[in-house]
């Protein structure tokens, strides 16, 4: 806490949104998003590890149509945030971190992630 | 590089703690091993979809899928942990509720992931309650 007030960069809303910007927001809601994934996870495995009971409640939580929202909602998340994670690897190399190869990134990031995630999602529910 | 601020105010926490560097190398370095382990998960949520209890726990109590399952989720919960500390920090702004999250989202990574990663070694080791 600041016992004094700093001078503050200007807030999202007075910039016009584009692109790049909507992309890093995008990165930090799935990875949030992400992380209640890991609970899924977590209690996938401790159903398996409990018994062909507590297995079925998970197995028909998944197939439920809640069950199936949220896991397309984790599917969509995980590849951009692993697609986009690749870009943002990228840049910490020092590379590509110039407009027209953000864009050029970036724009291949938003046509890929519902590609992948629509193949996906049909291998696991066909 | 001298010092520009009295050590008092590095108390206050207005300065830095020097653990941004940490942070952004276990951040990335989690990246890099979630990346061939997210292609692997993907595979293995694929292939056992559709399979009945007996087959999925069977390939999960495999170490060829066992192993990099816990290594998946050490580096997903690390990761994840790193990332919702930094949220917290950008926008909740009343310091105790702050703190407070942090300290929940610390624990929680840490119950969650030791669970899981359990869950994976009584399928190793064949324990059954069924």
């Amino acid at each position: 806490m600041a016992s004094r007030a700093r001078p503050l960069s200007p807030h999202l809303q007075i910039y016009k949104p584009h692109l790049l910007m909507t992309m890093s927001i995008v990165h930090r809601a799935t990875g949030v998003a992400l992380t209640f994934a890991a609970l899924l996870l977590t209690w996938g495995l401790v159903a398996v590890a409990s018994g062909p009971l507590a297995f079925a409640d998970f197995q028909e939580f998944m197939r439920s149509i809640v069950g199936r929202l949220i896991v397309a909602g984790f599917v969509v998340s995980m590849l951009y945030h692993f697609l986009n994670g690749l870009r943002h690897l990228n840049w910490d190399t020092g590379r590509g971190l110039d407009l027209r190869s953000s864009y050029v990134t970036g724009w291949s990031v938003v046509v890929l992630t519902p590609l992948l995630s629509a193949l996906i999602l049909w291998l696991v529910w066909t | 590089m001298s010092e520009y601020q009295t050590p008092l105010k590095r108390v206050r926490g207005l300065g830095s703690a020097r653990e941004g560097v940490g942070h952004w190398w276990g951040q990335r370095l989690t990246a890099i091993a979630l990346a061939p382990l997210s292609i692997w998960f993907a595979w293995l949520v694929v292939s056992l979809s559709g399979s009945d209890y007996t087959s999925v726990r069977q390939t999960l109590a495999s170490p060829l899928q066992a192993i990099p399952m816990i290594l998946f989720i050490y580096a997903l919960f690390h990761h994840g942990q790193l990332g919702l500390q930094v949220v917290i920090e950008d926008y909740v702004h009343q310091r105790p509720l702050e703190i407070g999250l942090l300290i929940l989202v610390k624990f929680l990574a840490l119950a969650a992931g030791l669970t899981a990663t359990i869950a994976v070694l009584i399928l190793i080791f064949g324990a059954t309650n069924s």
